[in-house]
């Protein structure tokens, strides 16, 4: 068991640590969602009200997330690595854990910038909203790196990662977006916990299945 | 006929075309089918034709 | 000898489901009460809500075929799988365009978002949709088999998950105008429905059993093929 989490940490150590060398991800991550929550103050008309602003703070943090994920495994460099990995005498789920904690964190990097922004330009973070998000790292960590992993065989993976990514990722809006503006919000974050369980799990146990050849 | 009865008429036909459209797309599956199979029986008939002969 | 078995299934399938769509038809728009709120039209309902579980029964099969594949493996659950998914969207599709229809009569609006189980059609057929592009641009094998296996059982958990989600998504959204009140279905009602639903499911078998045919003889077409290359 411990040979398993050693494996985690080292996996998702090597992609920080790639990523600190290279900065390729995470600077564009920040850059980009700052620019979304510009690009919405345009889109939204003027009486548009605060909910309106919320639910575009969720669309810019989905399409973030989605930068990370095409990264993660659809680089070329990406997938001879994962090739090697498959090889190496590691159980296959601890690829998906080790790659999931990494995304995660660059998740975390991305909105440690993001949500000051959002409070700047629209309104305040409330702590319900920080859980929402909180919640929703780990829905869109564990489905998404799943899913990248499925898309990282395909021929045109990064047009299919965002098609296969969109419908799933639709509950994980609702609960956030409801986390943050609804009157009792501890039932989206519930509701966010209960997905998180149901599909990490699914995650963890069919990511053997989706990278042997 | 009143609007409600138009549309009812509209839901059933829909499903009806939609069954039919079905069946023009695996005839035309089963003909290529057939056409692949003939040539097939051709190339092993031309085949077995030329190791004997 | 399983061959002649499926086809004759499938010619049995087709034969009654003929006969139980006529079935039907007759029930619903002869024998079956007119809804007193809505009129005639309530009556797309016995077309409507077949259809919708027949898709849902559908996806559900192309899930059970799915585990199958990933548990004991063998190919032929991969085109049973995906022929069942296949199944599944065009009766999804059917089922949007059903209900929009009856949306359109209803309410006068071809789209209504407070439609539960349409809105719920809708994330399905995008999600499904994107089962295909998978398998269209994965180069055919066990690893595409495996991963449209794995992405088809996400896609049965996938569906109270959504079905909760737009439940909780009422209250923040647009206001719910449009609630159709569900039929208290008395005894005519229900005999008609059923026969719809039995029609709806063997239509679908029938069609299943039909393409599953098709796909099975391209196969052994395309190995035929190789050999004698």
């Amino acid at each position: 068991m411990t040979g398993y989490f050693s494996d985690v940490a080292a996996l998702a150590r090597k992609d920080l640590l790639v990523e600190l060398r290279t900065r390729d991800t995470v600077p564009a991550m920040l850059l980009f969602v700052v620019a979304a929550l510009v690009v919405f103050h345009f889109a939204l008309p003027q009486d548009s009200s605060e909910l309106a602003a919320s639910g575009m703070l969720w669309i810019a943090l989905l399409f973030t997330a989605l930068l990370a994920l095409v990264r993660a495994f659809v680089g070329e460099r990406e997938q001879s690595t994962l090739d090697g990995l498959i090889l190496a005498p590691c159980d296959r789920s601890a690829i998906w854990l080790g790659k999931t904690l990494s995304v995660l964190a660059f998740l975390l990097f991305a909105e440690a910038v993001a949500l000051p922004a959002f409070a700047l330009f629209y309104e305040r973070v409330t702590w319900e909203l920080v859980a929402g998000v909180a919640l929703a790292n780990v829905g869109i960590a564990t489905v998404g790196t799943l899913l990248g992993a499925m898309a990282a065989a395909a021929r045109t993976r990064e047009l299919l990662l965002p098609l296969l990514f969109l419908p799933v990722a639709i509950p994980l809006v609702v609960g956030g977006l409801g986390a943050t503006v609804a009157d009792d919000p501890g039932r989206y974050l519930a509701f966010l916990g209960l997905y998180d369980v149901i599909f990490a799990i699914l995650s963890w146990a069919s990511f053997e299945y989706v990278v042997t050849e | 006929m009143s609007t409600g009865e138009k549309y009812l008429w509209a839901a059933y036909l829909v499903l009806f075309a939609a069954v039919l459209l079905y069946v023009v797309l695996i005839a035309l599956k089963v003909g290529r089918l057939e056409r692949e199979l003939a040539e097939l029986a051709r190339a092993t008939r031309d085949r077995s034709e030329g190791a004997r002969g | 000898m399983s061959t002649s078995l499926r086809n004759n299934g499938a010619a049995f399938l087709a034969l009654s489901a003929a006969a139980l769509l006529v079935a039907g038809l007759g029930l619903a728009l002869f024998w079956a009460p007119e809804d007193a709120d809505q009129g005639i039209s309530q009556k797309i309902f016995y077309v409507h809500v077949p259809v919708a579980l027949t898709s849902y029964a559908a996806f559900f099969w192309a899930a059970w075929k799915a585990l199958r594949l990933l548990w004991k493996g063998g190919e032929r659950y991969d085109l049973e799988s995906y022929t069942a998914v296949h199944m599944g969207v065009i009766f999804g599709v059917l089922t949007l365009v059903t209900g929009s229809i009856w949306a359109k009569v209803s309410w006068g609006h071809w789209w209504v978002w407070s439609e539960r189980q349409l809105t719920l059609f809708l994330i399905l057929f995008l999600f499904y949709s994107a089962y295909f592009m998978l398998r269209y641009s994965t180069d055919p094998g066990p690893r595409r088999s495996r991963t449209s296996a794995v992405y088809a059982l996400f896609g049965v958990a996938l569906i109270p998950v959504s079905f909760m989600a737009i439940r909780l998504a009422e209250g923040l959204i647009h206001p719910v105008v449009f609630k159709r009140s569900g039929p208290d279905m008395d005894g005519t009602m229900f005999v008609t429905f059923c026969v719809c639903l039995a029609a709806m499911l063997a239509l679908a078998g029938g069609l299943y059993l039909l393409e599953l045919s098709g796909k099975r003889a391209d196969a052994s077409l395309r190995e035929l093929r190789e050999r004698l290359a």
